[in-house]
């Protein structure tokens, strides 16, 4: 590990006042970042530990929806009897993810920003864009299993590997920021992040010194909520292909979708138009492959992740399938 | 950078770079070397320990940023003499070969049971609000986090049952 300069932030003005402007990183529970440190791929000079700071509340919302500070884990967060009872999708989520040990450890607002596991974003002795801007990538020509087929570019092909922001983001979630001066911005989930285009080493909207302070979700939205992953083994692996499904149906009609897509892109990945293409339909299988194409309409396989494509088309079936099953949801 | 640690009790200050893991601070600076290097990138869990009622990996986080934490380690749960519930179970059912994981393994189980006992659900719970039954596949997927390259799963899961029946009853 390259040696940085060590400061623990006692307010929130203290944090994003000490890393503005500098070689500087957050760190709170530190899983991925110290991760990345230690092979060298990240070497900020200065760490600011925001694990003091009074972000760790879950709280009802004026509107009906929960707040979620920041330093909420992973853990805390899935056991919480709002969050395991109104928004299960999200719970799953995160029991889907990591280990124990590491969900003890994530927080809510650095599960959001953790990094892709490109292996070669992880590999210094390989080209990578957004480790190495100008580099080349690694992955285009090489090894791209993991890879992404939607939301990539010539630059990059990393895909976002959380599980926790697949099912915010089906959500409607919002996260509160802070910045610098003062001010607190909130923004929707999906405007958090960038695509690479010829800028991979750019994966957020986040300004320099800018914190994560919360993360907000709407009232209740009822209906089915499934998580849906897909990996190589049963348990502690990152998604190849993970759904995230929360619906309602009325009528023997889909009256409300939300459906968000881990594993195929840069970001948790949602496409108005598919949910467009479900709502107000009965459910069929000639619908959910309908509502298939229209996601796959741009995708591009790379070589070795061509099989996300079908994967991906059954994933979502089968969870549509699950969710339009009317009666009382489960 | 100085740093206090209450560990296993007793309140332990030690002076390191603050590149220095809580995982290197117990090995190299407080002489505690039961904890284990395994991986070192948090992917074996052979380095788990207690922090504040919590089972973390302590090769991922950095001992300056536990000042004032309650850290246990797996010298803190039991002696020859005295075995925890645990211990004394993975012995009886040869729950190791090699033994390498075998601390991480016990104080990981440690917090899981517990975990288990404040009503967290997991991946494999059918229901998310009933409280759980920690059966076989229970088991299996919260000690997801500790490998055990000897493979000793079965026996490993045997020895957690034992434990987590014979508190239950």
């Amino acid at each position: 590990m390259r040696p940085f300069a060590y400061g623990r932030a006692d307010s929130i003005a203290d944090a994003t006042g000490a890393s503005a402007g500098e070689d500087a990183a957050f760190i709170a529970g530190g899983t991925n970042l110290l991760d990345l440190m230690k092979l060298e791929v990240l070497a900020p000079g200065r760490l600011v530990d925001i694990n003091r700071l009074d972000l760790g509340g879950i709280e009802v919302s004026g509107s009906g929806g929960l707040r979620i500070g920041a330093l909420v884990t992973n853990s805390d967060l899935a056991a919480d009897a709002r969050v395991r009872a109104d928004y299960p999708v999200l719970a799953r989520a995160l029991l889907a993810g990591a280990s124990g040990q590491l969900r003890n450890k994530a927080t809510t607002g650095g599960n959001l920003l953790q990094r892709t596991r490109c292996g070669y974003f992880y590999d210094t002795a390989m080209p990578c864009n957004k480790r190495a801007p100008g580099s080349g990538c690694g992955a285009l020509g090489g090894i791209n299993r993991i890879h992404a087929i939607l939301g990539g570019s010539e630059q990059c092909i990393a895909t976002h590997p959380s599980d926790m922001a697949v099912a915010m983001r089906a959500l409607g979630a919002r996260v509160e920021v802070a910045a610098p001066d003062g001010t607190v911005r909130e923004l929707e989930l999906g405007q958090l992040y960038r695509l690479p285009g010829n800028t991979p080493e750019v994966e957020t909207s986040l300004a320099p010194g800018e914190l994560i302070t919360a993360v907000t979700l709407p009232p209740p939205a009822g209906g089915r909520q499934i998580y849906r992953k897909v990996r190589d083994r049963a348990s502690y692996a990152f998604a190849l292909v993970s759904v995230a499904a929360v619906v309602r149906m009325g009528g023997g009609r889909i009256e409300a979708a939300a459906l968000a897509f881990g594993g195929l892109a840069p970001m948790p990945w949602r496409v108005a138009d598919v949910e467009e293409a479900l709502v107000g339909a009965p459910p069929s299988e000639t619908l959910f492959d309908r509502a298939a194409d229209i996601l796959l309409e741009k995708a591009q396989g790379r070589g070795h992740n061509d099989f996300k494509m079908p994967l991906v088309r059954r994933a979502l079936k089968a969870v549509l399938l699950d969710a339009t099953l009317e009666g009382e949801p489960s | 950078m100085q740093t206090t640690l209450s560990i296993n009790g007793a309140e332990r200050t030690l002076d390191a770079d603050v590149r220095t893991t809580l995982l290197d601070a117990l090995r190299m600076h407080l002489g505690l070397t039961g904890t284990k290097k395994g991986c070192d990138h948090g992917q074996c869990g052979a380095c788990t320990v207690i922090v504040n009622g919590r089972r973390i990996n302590s090769c991922l986080t950095l001992a300056c940023m536990h000042d004032g934490d309650a850290i246990t380690t797996i010298e803190g749960l039991g002696t020859p003499e005295a075995l925890s519930a645990l211990q004394a179970a993975f012995v009886a059912h040869d729950g190791y070969q090699c033994g390498y994981c075998t601390p991480g393994q016990i104080t990981s189980a440690t917090a899981m049971l517990e975990e288990a006992r404040a009503g967290w659900p997991s991946h494999v719970s059918e229901d998310l609000e009933a409280a759980p039954e920690l059966s076989d596949a229970e088991i299996s997927e919260r000690m997801s986090g500790n490998l055990c390259r000897c493979s000793c799963y079965p026996n490993i899961v045997d020895a957690i049952r034992e434990v987590h029946a014979g508190a239950a009853s």
